[in-house]
């Protein structure tokens, strides 16, 4: 009866919103393989082909790692944790005015600062510390202040983006009432708008050092100090053992550096 | 005396004191039984002598990190003028004079990205769905999350340090790193993410006598598929963030043409390429947010 009328399959789509699909990921596919025979142009597929023998002899040179070497890796460590918690004071200490000036809430003014703040932001965020590291070991020579820079100069981007989206996110009511009682603008700062955005920022700050942490292990590579600066020296010097010495310890370090990060941000939230 | 009285009405919002019941009552010592100044509450160790000796602490570690600091200033003054170049070649970048390197570079990053992306994403997907616990059977499970974890405990470039000496320099390591990455982070949010679906909808497909690939096909995927594509999205930004770096130690990609123009002290190039870089990544992160709006 009616059941002549119906298809006799359920389809989800029309036919020609199934073609469309089909035809996007059809220009999906060729794209990859475009992308593909590109990118592998100047490969040279015999070191491929001869990758599992390597895997295995770099295996054997690696393990097992050289215990001895830890004893030598306490300091690189300490400056490691150095480099991540100072360059996240420094880019938190520069993140405060940028967030604030590009909450659309709080800037002083949308056509001028907003898009300047916002910039920043961009810049600095897509910019990976390494990057920055490299430039500025070449700037202002290899160290410990260099990471440092480096490590702040990432985390401003990041820190004032999460930011200024918890200023943004303010209940608007409790600044209304702020301002009602004649306050003026940087009372109605501090005691609308702050309290408000306390707890996100010090979730944001955690977070941010863990990363940090973790970045600034491998910043040594390109002489910004730390521990990464022993990887280097090891792998320039084909110590493998060393190697694995060294990222057991990056390992653990930032093993334990996310569970305090956890901790802390299970506690404040 | 407006900011004093300010004060006290944020006081009294704030910890419904003993005092405001008692000016309520007895209004002729309303105004003496207010508290004359206010303290913000302490948000961490209520404790004053445990928050001092806290602030104490890290004021010795900090005075000892920056002790540990050891600044060549010859070496940072000399660097100032070099600094001040580097900003004027941000300014004033140079395209053309190193265009092929940069052309060369670009491409690779770029192909490079996508196919990793790729196959990051069609590896992922098994994976994430294996390491789902309302999906998977327990050894499976586990085996999943194993892999997940290992993929997102290395970090990229010390993956690329390993593939670079397995593979040999050059895009196919970088493509192999960032391929591996995704896995990792695509892997791990996939299954949150089905660990959260509506569950009446598994059990109605379920009712109708469904196997387990229908099952995954017309109760799981619906449900996660706008955030998988968003998802692919955001990691295919990462993956060419991430392909500008791991080029600095020999994985192909911008980053090496990069790291070239750094050590020759070529600002005006570098800037060129960092300005590349920023604009690549603002390009793709507001096409991201077109198609995920238009995705969900």
């Amino acid at each position: 009866m009616s059941e002549t009328r119906h298809p006799p399959v359920w389809q989800h789509r029309t036919t020609g919103k199934r073609l469309l699909m089909w035809f996007g990921w059809l220009c999906l596919v060729a794209l990859c393989v475009l992308c593909w025979q590109i990118m592998t142009k100047d490969t040279i597929w015999a070191f491929v082909s001869d990758a599992p023998r390597q895997a295995a002899d770099l295996g054997s040179r690696m393990i097992p790692p050289r215990w001895s070497y830890l004893e030598r890796l306490w300091l690189p460590l300490w400056d490691t944790l150095n480099i991540a918690t100072l360059g996240t004071l420094l880019g938190i200490l520069f993140a405060i005015p940028v967030a604030f000036l590009a909450a659309s809430n709080t800037t002083p003014s949308r056509v001028l600062v907003r898009p300047i703040a916002l910039f920043i932001i961009v810049a600095s965020r897509s910019i990976n510390s390494l990057i920055w590291a490299l430039l500025l070991v070449s700037i202002i020579g290899p160290g410990l202040l260099a990471g440092i820079i480096a490590i702040g100069l990432r985390s401003i981007g990041f820190v004032a983006k999460l930011l200024y989206e918890a200023i943004e996110e303010t209940d608007i009511l409790q600044v209304e009432a702020v301002t009602a009682t004649g306050a003026s603008p940087a009372q109605v700062l501090n005691y609308g708008i702050v309290p408000q955005i306390l707890p996100a920022f010090y979730g944001i700050s955690v977070f941010r050092w863990d990363i940090n942490i973790r970045e600034s292990t491998i910043l040594g590579l390109v002489g910004a100090g730390g521990i990464g600066m022993q990887l280097q020296a090891s792998l320039n010097t084909l110590a493998w053992p060393q190697v694995t010495m060294i990222f057991i310890v990056i390992l653990a370090t930032v093993v334990v550096s996310e569970w305090v990060s956890a901790k802390v941000r299970h506690i404040i939230i | 005396m407006i900011s004093n009285s300010n004060k006290s009405v944020v006081a009294s919002a704030d910890t419904s004191s003993l005092s405001q019941t008692t000016a309520l009552n007895d209004s002729s010592t309303r105004y003496s039984t207010y508290p004359t100044s206010w303290r913000r509450p302490a948000v961490f160790f209520p404790n004053r002598w445990l928050r001092w000796g806290l602030w104490l602490l890290a004021a010795i570690w900090f005075y000892l990190a920056i002790s540990t600091i050891d600044v060549n200033w010859v070496r940072v003054a000399e660097g100032i003028e070099r600094g001040w170049r580097f900003i004027k070649g941000f300014l004033t970048p140079d395209f053309t004079s190193r265009w092929n390197d940069i052309s060369t570079g670009l491409v690779e990053s770029l192909t490079m990205t996508l196919t990793s992306t790729v196959a990051g994403v069609v590896l992922s997907v098994p994976v994430g769905i294996g390491a789902a616990r309302n999906v998977a059977p327990t050894a499976i499970y586990y085996a999943c999350r194993f892999i997940i974890t290992v993929s997102r405990s290395l970090q990229e470039i010390i993956i690329a340090i390993l593939f670079v000496a397995m593979f040999g320099f050059g895009p196919f390591a970088g493509f192999l790193t960032l391929s591996f990455a995704t896995i990792g982070f695509l892997a791990k949010l996939l299954a949150e993410d089905i660990e959260d679906i509506d569950e009446s909808q598994t059990e109605a497909v379920r009712a109708t006598g469904a196997s387990w690939l229908q099952l995954i096909n017309y109760a799981v995927q619906p449900q996660v598929m706008p955030r998988l594509i968003g998802l692919s999205l955001y990691r295919l930004d990462i993956n060419f963030r991430e392909s500008a770096v791991i080029g600095i130690v020999g994985a192909g990609g911008i980053g090496a043409t990069l790291n070239t123009a750094i050590d020759r002290y070529e600002f005006d190039s570098a800037g060129a390429i960092l300005l590349i870089i920023i604009f690549i990544v603002m390009i793709a992160e507001y096409t991201s947010g077109f198609v995920r709006k238009w995705v969900q």
